[in-house]
């Protein structure tokens, strides 16, 4: 069973591209920071310099609250990827924040058991440190 | 109606299977001299080459290997279903009147690729590309997890099963035992399938297809011109392309597919509707593929998918004949298969499958589904009398 520790061991790299540093600055803060856009009053996802609903460049960063539902999950018993090689079972997981905007995540803090998961359950968001001072946001069930 | 636009040949290489003797290269080859020989065409012939999957400019490659010289070609990439969309930019093509005969080829060593430690395909190696850093830090780089987060979605929101799933690879299996080419013949049952192990959940290893060295093409030209041939002529009555994401993470809605776009397009085109359809060949990547692909081309409601394929309705002997060549689940799955679905119905269209023929099949539905549900495209495809 995929718990907190062997995620924790895991370590995808990862190589914040130039228009998404904010987000990945935030995540070493344990914050959640999205673009919004001004024009549309609404978060997105993932991080451009502009809207992608509606082409606007008056795109700025905003905290969200961490909350959310989980969308669906699959349960990944084997990886090739850097990172996930010894991780054992691990919940993939993606989440439907409150704010709207989808995400690909990880679920923690569950059995990696299908029948110890369902669809909906509300989910908060967590945060797994590297060594190298980045951090990834997981989600966890909601406390 | 029609397009106007006829498949006057179709063809495999010359084995499939696993090939660790045999190139690329060498498998377009011979699945374009095999589908030239089959349209009563030769390669002087060709003025147009459709190609991708094969390094980073495969329509140089692959034309040059050829010895032909194209007046044009395309080479759009939009995953497994690129091949359809072929036919789709074959048809515009040959109705622009900017080429006679088009070829369209596929050639992947991908399972013998492993052991020769190749990709095959450009590298996709630039972390600033937006699937590094929002779906790979979280494992998901391949279709397997990608194609799982929407049927656990799809089996939450409709209650669709595992049960159900199974019912498509068992139906699939007994297809593949009449196809003599087909890379796994032995019986399938339910129980077998759920008894597999798991590959991600929600698909055991059994819902998911094939991986194996393979090649296939199609020539098309006008219908016109293709009545002067001597062959069969299969029209293309109607066709159509779209995509909606590239990262499962931004499908709009997980359990709809842009099948339910190209859909309802292609069948407007060619004036029919799923009803008019004798055989069906739908991308099958995974068994769940195919059942959202039957609800989003309409031949049941969404949500209906799993009841549809109840019953093994769709192995042979069945009232909807679906992937007779066994599929990318049973048949062959060289990376991709949309060019194996055009291969198989219009060997249906043209009677010449054998103990697995569709007694008067003269409407074929071939729908390819791309990346990571990425793409569809679809073609109706129909015998001329």
């Amino acid at each position: 069973m995929a718990d907190d520790h062997d995620l924790t061991a895991a370590r995808p790299p990862i190589s914040p591209s130039p228009d998404a540093a904010p987000f990945w600055a935030a995540a070493a803060r344990h914050e959640l920071l999205l673009p919004y856009c001004a024009p549309c009053a609404g978060h997105f996802f993932y991080p451009r310099a502009f809207c992608p609903s509606c082409g606007s460049r008056s795109v700025e960063w905003r905290p969200v609250s961490g909350r959310g539902t989980l969308y669906t999950f699959c349960i990944q018993y084997r990886s090739n990827l850097p990172g996930f090689v010894d991780a054992g079972p691990f919940v993939t997981a993606i989440v439907a924040l409150a704010e709207g905007p989808r995400l690909m995540s990880l679920l923690v803090g569950v059995p990696a058991d299908p029948a110890a998961i369902r669809c909906d359950l509300p989910v908060e968001v967590a945060f797994v440190d590297y060594d190298d001072g980045q951090s990834l946001p997981v989600f966890r069930p909601a406390g | 109606m029609s397009t106007g636009v006829a498949i006057v040949g179709v063809g495999e290489a010359d084995e499939v299977g696993i090939l660790p003797h045999k190139s690329a290269p060498q498998l377009h080859a011979e699945a374009a001299l095999s589908a030239l020989a089959h349209a009563n065409l030769r390669l002087s012939d060709v003025d147009a080459l459709f190609t991708c999957g094969l390094d980073f400019m495969p329509s140089l490659i692959v034309a040059e290997y050829l010895g032909i010289r194209p007046a044009y070609s395309g080479t759009n990439s939009i995953g497994g279903s690129s091949f359809v969309a072929h036919v789709h930019e074959a048809v515009l093509a040959l109705r622009a009147g900017v080429c006679k005969v088009a070829l369209i080829t596929h050639g992947e060593t991908r399972r013998s690729n492993r052991r020769r430690g190749v990709s095959g395909r450009p590298a996709h190696d630039d972390p600033w590309v937006p699937d590094w850093q929002w779906e790979r830090v979280y494992g998901v780089a391949t279709p397997p997890p990608a194609y799982a987060l929407a049927a656990t979605r799809h089996m939450h929101r409709y209650g669709t099963t595992s049960e159900q799933l199974a019912e498509i690879a068992v139906a699939t299996r007994a297809w593949a035992a009449l196809n003599p080419r087909a890379h796994k013949r032995d019986p399938l049952t339910v129980d077998d399938v759920l008894a597999s192990p798991w590959a991600v959940y929600p698909f055991h290893v059994l819902d998911c297809c094939l991986v194996t060295d393979a090649g296939g093409a199609v020539v098309l030209t006008t219908a016109e011109r293709a009545r002067g041939l001597g062959v069969p002529v299969v029209e293309v009555l109607g066709s159509a392309v779209a995509h909606t994401h590239h990262m499962i993470s931004q499908m709009p809605d997980l359990t709809e597919t842009p099948a339910r776009i190209t859909g309802p397009a292609a069948f407007a085109q060619a004036g029919l509707g799923p009803s008019d359809v004798d055989v069906a060949e739908l991308y099958d990547s995974f068994t769940y593929t195919v059942l959202v692909t039957l609800e989003d081309l309409g031949f049941c409601a969404k949500g209906e998918g799993g009841r549809f394929v109840g019953g093994q309705r769709t192995a042979p002997g069945g009232d909807f004949p679906l992937n007779t060549s066994g599929g990318g689940l049973s048949y062959t799955h060289p990376g991709m298969f949309g060019i194996f679905l055009l291969v198989e119905a219009v060997r249906q269209l043209r009677g010449e499958c054998g103990p697995r023929q569709v007694s008067g099949a003269e409407v074929a539905l071939v729908n390819g589904m791309g990346g990571y549900l990425s793409s569809a495209a679809t073609a109706v495809l129909g015998r001329v009398a």
